[in-house]
């Protein structure tokens, strides 16, 4: 909307296009956009939230509309200002001109904890020390555009962005169309190819997360998807001869370049901060070395200060030679003692920031303070006068959005956005389009999704038929490096490989838990049937003591998939922790016991589903699959060698028990249209190769997982279940049933080959371990003298 | 004088080690007070790759890289080194501290090459944050108009009354602000403390790492003596850098061996690494300073 609040001309056409059909349209359009959020899986992680750690993020359905015209400015602007502040940080890692002709203050870089004085001197590949860059611009009443904040760091949003225009074209499928709309897809090919340029062979870039407890990890996992890269963290990569290596299932895989996410004071803790476990020791050397390209530079987030904006004009034109033609929004660094006291007869207009990051303060506005808080401000301000900037109170425009709680009408929320420029060949090339955020209530001026706010789509309108060239441009040009199983990070196969594991021990768990749960009371085999629970470490449903526990299960269950989130589609994640929380609440609420079971075993064959349906099948799936197989083989191999202890010839109600454990009591009546007795159940619980259930199922199925495994990583199979298995399989026509002598002897026999198989599963999986995960040890700790 | 020194570390791990990295800050740095002619650095085991090279403070340093599994690392360095006597013509010729706080300050002019230098040295790092709690402490040294040689002379003999040289009350990462409450500490201590006081006035002040002489000339032991040792450096413009010890309240002559300076101890620390496995790990320094003639 204007200054007088009328709808600006260019939005007219949306407001018509979307009203054509019916009135119901921004209902449908805002339930829908919201479901796609939730199916999508796309979150946003706000550290200690009592809602759980992560929150859907917010997308409000009506586009944020910017003209061909407005836009033509805006493009110029952050493209200019993408390489002005790249030759900032040239000069400040380089000669410091800037510094020793007094342009800007040293105050700024010196005391800017991501001023990174062991990359000075480095010179990145190209000169290129932004290879993305973000600027956070608000409107005026005027309709002028203004830069708020530089974003140099590892900037967050344009996988979001990416996210949200997907939905949003999707609720409105023919208007983005008609609107001609200008697309984002080029942008990002343009991306792919900024970070694999210059590199001769079989290229492998990175994105680096520091995990999934950042707020923005769906992005990255996103982003990493879309560019067709592996998401690691720290630990995934290694440095070694002064080159960075990716630990994969394969081996060592070189790694040219890194797109972070992780901020730059933490990548190196050899030389770098070093309380971080989340970097990489050594990547410095390999970076002087010229050997792996980071984007961004480490040392690029000093600019990600309000300090510097109000130095701008004048450096541009000496670095340059050119006019800002973008304003920052009007800002005074406080270093200036003649800048200093005019702030101070002016707070009551102010905005008051620091100038460093890691400064306990938070922005503060003059006219909101009373005359205490104003003293104490000034006190605080005069003590070190070079950590504060004061910036004007700038209005920010107001826009009209759908997303509210209650009603279906418009409301307007002031509202900012972000916008992307990315390094090419012949210059910086922006986004059409980027992340409109907008803040959380009617009066709020402060923009931030972790304040609460919502996000919008933007719309670039483009000027006649400009845009088809964009048009055709695929997203991610998977054409030229296709993602490759053998680039498959060895902790991310390593933590698959563990959540099928978890995620199969805790069925076998509850299980166990709610067959033994339904014996009646006074059978006397009830004893050795909890005797069995407890020795199998399902002593009890809710048992938070012990880590020995369905409950510890549960919750290693979602650790793994926690670090595997990259990995499972939107629902499987969801499923997760649904099946989390669900537990959790039963749990605290002491819920009636078999209810709770009945519903997690729900949840765990929902999970079980999609793992069978829903994973591209690679050899991370395969991994999850084998962990999957194993688990239940010794489980059961476990169960049934521990009743085959006891000598007395089991009663039928035990043996449906052994059947319900082993989810065969539908096929066992199916089957034999008879209670059960002891030889069919064995045969249906170890022999039976169609019953996906039984022991020979499990190892053919993992006898076939392995030849693929080591077929696609050129290896030999290895298989230590062949010599337990063929023993058990030459026992399989011993009489079990009679109360003869040799029976006895049989069944020991049988229960000794069970703990054979036993053993040999535990074998394989340490051998699986020591091949594949050796270098997945992150054990990271620092030495200091 | 001259002097032999010998400084090992040694480092007995819990279990291997399966990879490691470290930056080692062992090699004296070169000025116009010292001159070392010998330096050898004996690494066992042997590191699979080893480079040499300058931080941005313009110390020597080492990288060395282990990819070869480990249980036990030691690191000694051998040096012989000539400390001359440093002549302070006129101390009480510094610039007020007021002016050297405002000579420093952005005035958006040209900064003279050593200005700018000094200028790295004045802000808060990650040893050194900047405190109200600092500028009280020291309220007393920094009488107005008074020499800044005068008030750090008299601010490291203020640190040495009034704090208690404790080994083992502190750790690399205790805060200044506890060191300033407790009243004890060691000389990585004493020294970040009195580059705090210095820099929350807006001087410069930089962090010192070195030996010192274990047997005084008077047959004392000197404090500080059997390990590395830190003091602090100030910029006293027209003079220069200035160093003060505030351990041993002196001012730092012919017993001190410098190693390398930084805005803290994070930047010199002598050997700092990151290494794979390794479980806990037993670690021993040893370092003698002795003359020679």
């Amino acid at each position: 909307m204007d200054g007088q609040g009328r709808v600006r001309p260019h939005w007219q056409g949306l407001i018509e296009g979307i009203f054509e059909d019916d009135a119901q349209a921004a209902r449908r359009a805002t339930e829908f956009t919201r479901r796609m959020i939730v199916e999508n899986g796309v979150t946003y992680n706000v550290y200690a939230d009592d809602q759980g750690r992560d929150r859907p993020w917010i997308l409000d359905p009506l586009p944020y509309l910017i003209s061909a015209q407005d836009w033509a400015s805006i493009e110029t602007g952050i493209a200019q200002r993408a390489r002005l502040l790249n030759a900032v940080l040239a000069d400040l890692y380089g000669k410091q001109e800037l510094l020793s002709k007094g342009a800007l203050p040293p105050e700024i870089p010196y005391g800017h904890p991501n001023f990174l004085w062991p990359c000075s001197g480095v010179k990145p590949a190209g000169s290129r020390w932004l290879s993305i860059y973000a600027a956070d611009l608000a409107r005026s009443a005027d309709g002028r555009w203004w830069v708020i904040a530089d974003r140099t760091q590892a900037p967050s949003g344009p996988g979001y962005a990416l996210e949200n225009r997907q939905i949003v074209r999707r609720a409105f499928p023919h208007l983005a169309q008609s609107m001609d709309v200008r697309p984002l897809g080029a942008f990002f090919a343009a991306l792919r190819d900024e970070l694999l340029r210059d590199i001769a062979e079989e290229p492998l870039a990175v994105v680096l997360t520091p995990g999934s407890f950042n707020e923005t990890y769906f992005e990255h996992a996103y982003l990493a998807r879309q560019l067709g890269f592996p998401l690691v963290e720290g630990h995934d990569l290694t440095v070694r001869n002064e080159s960075v290596f990716l630990k994969t299932l394969s081996g060592l895989r070189r790694v040219h370049t890194i797109l972070r996410r992780l901020d730059d004071d933490f990548c190196d803790p050899v030389e770098l901060r070093v309380d971080s476990a989340l970097g990489v020791p050594g990547l410095l050397t390999a970076i002087r070395k010229g050997n792996v390209a980071m984007a961004n530079a480490l040392g690029s987030g000093v600019l990600e200060s309000p300090a510097w904006l109000g130095f701008l004009p004048a450096v541009a034109e000496q670095l340059i030679g050119e006019k800002l033609s973008l304003p920052s929004v009007a800002t005074w660094w406080c270093g200036e003692p003649p800048a200093f006291e005019s702030v101070i007869a002016n707070l009551s207009n102010l905005v008051i920031k620091s100038t460093y990051p890691n400064q306990k303060f938070t922005a503060l506005f003059g006219s909101e303070l009373d005359s205490g808080e104003r003293d104490a401000l000034i006190a605080r301000m005069r003590a070190l006068p070079h950590a504060f900037v004061a910036q004007e109170h700038l209005a920010f425009s107001q826009a009209p959005v759908w997303y509210t709680k209650n009603d279906d009408g418009f409301s307007a929320r002031a509202l900012g956005i972000r916008v992307y420029a990315i390094a090419t060949p012949n210059g910086y090339r922006v986004m059409p389009g980027g992340l409109a955020r907008f803040a959380s209530n009617a009066h709020a001026e402060i923009v931030s999704m972790q304040r609460g706010g919502g996000s919008k789509d933007i719309w670039v309108l483009s000027e006649s038929a400009a845009g088809s060239e964009e048009a055709t441009a695929p997203i991610a040009r998977s054409d030229r490096t296709p993602p490759k199983h053998q680039d498959l990070p060895s902790t991310l196969v390593e933590n698959l490989f563990w959540m099928g594991r978890y995620a199969e021990r805790c069925e076998s768990k509850t299980r166990l838990l709610r067959a033994t749960l339904g014996l009646r009371r006074n059978l006397p085999f009830l004893a050795q049937a909890m005797e069995i629970c407890k020795q199998l470490g399902a002593s009890s449903v809710f048992d938070t003591e012990k880590s020995f526990t369905l409950s510890g299960d549960i919750a290693r269950l979602g650790e793994c998939a926690a670090r595997v989130r990259g990995s499972l589609s939107g629902e499987n994640w969801r499923a997760v922790t649904v099946l989390q929380r669900d537990f959790r609440r039963a749990e605290s609420a002491r819920s009636d016991a078999r209810e709770t079971l009945d519903s997690l075993l729900l949840s765990l064959a929902a999970l079980a589903g999609f793992a069978l349906d829903d994973m591209t099948q690679d050899d991370g799936w395969r991994f999850m699959m084998i962990g999957r197989r194993l688990e239940r083989l010794q489980f059961l191999a476990d169960l049934i060698s521990r009743r085959l202890g006891d000598p007395r010839t089991p009663l039928r109600q035990e043996l449906e028990w052994l059947l319900e454990i082993g989810d065969s009591s539908i096929t066992y009546r199916t089957r034999y249209r008879a209670p059960p007795v002891w030889d069919g159940t064995i045969e249906l619980l170890i022999y039976d190769e169609k019953n996906p259930r039984a022991l020979a199922f499990q190892w053919r199925a993992i006898n076939t997982l392995l030849i693929e495994v080591a077929e696609s990583l050129g290896a030999k199979p290895q298989d230590t279940l062949y010599d337990a298995v063929s023993t058990l399989v030459e026992l399989k026509y011993a009489h079990l049933g009679d109360e003869r002598d040799g029976v006895q002897t049989s069944r020991r026999a049988l229960a000794h080959r069970l703990d054979n198989i036993e053993l040999a599963a535990a074998e394989l999986s340490e051998l699986l371990t020591s091949q594949h995960f050796s270098h997945s040890d992150f054990d990271l700790r620092a030495v200091s003298a | 004088m001259r002097y032999a020194v010998e400084h090992s570390t040694v480092y007995e791990y819990g279990g291997d080690v399966a990879h490691s990295h470290h930056l080692l800050h062992l090699r004296p740095r070169e000025s116009a007070f010292q001159r070392c002619p010998e330096h050898t650095l004996n690494l066992d085991p042997e590191p699979s790759w080893m480079q040499e090279g300058a931080d941005a403070f313009g110390n020597p340093i080492v990288r060395l890289e282990y990819d070869r599994s480990h249980d036990r690392l030691v690191v000694t360095s051998e040096l012989q080194i000539e400390v001359l006597a440093r002549s302070l013509d006129s101390p009480e010729s510094a610039q007020p501290w007021e002016a050297v706080g405002n000579r420093l300050s952005y005035h958006a002019v040209e900064l003279a090459p050593l200005d700018l230098d000094a200028c790295r040295f004045r802000m808060q790092s990650d040893h050194v944050p900047l405190k109200q709690a600092f500028v009280d402490y020291a309220q007393d040294c920094f009488a107005p108009r008074r020499s800044l040689f005068a008030a750090a002379a008299d601010l490291q003999s203020k640190i040495h009354r009034d704090f208690k040289y404790l080994p083992g009350s502190t750790t690399n990462r205790t805060s200044i602000v506890e060191v300033l409450e407790k009243r004890r500490g060691v000389c990585q201590d004493f020294a970040h403390l009195m580059i705090g006081c210095l820099r929350s006035r807006g001087l410069a002040a930089r962090y010192v790492s070195g030996y010192i002489r274990t047997v005084r000339k008077d047959g004392e032991a000197a404090v500080g003596g059997d390990a590395s040792h830190a003091w602090v450096s100030v910029y006293c413009p027209p003079i220069g850098w200035v160093d003060f010890d505030p351990t041993n309240d002196c001012l730092v002559g012919e017993d001190h061996v410098t190693l390398a300076w930084g805005r803290d101890f994070g930047d010199v620390s002598p050997l700092r690494g990151m290494i794979v496995g390794g479980g806990r790990h037993k670690l021993k320094v040893d370092v003698r300073v002795q003359p020679i003639s």
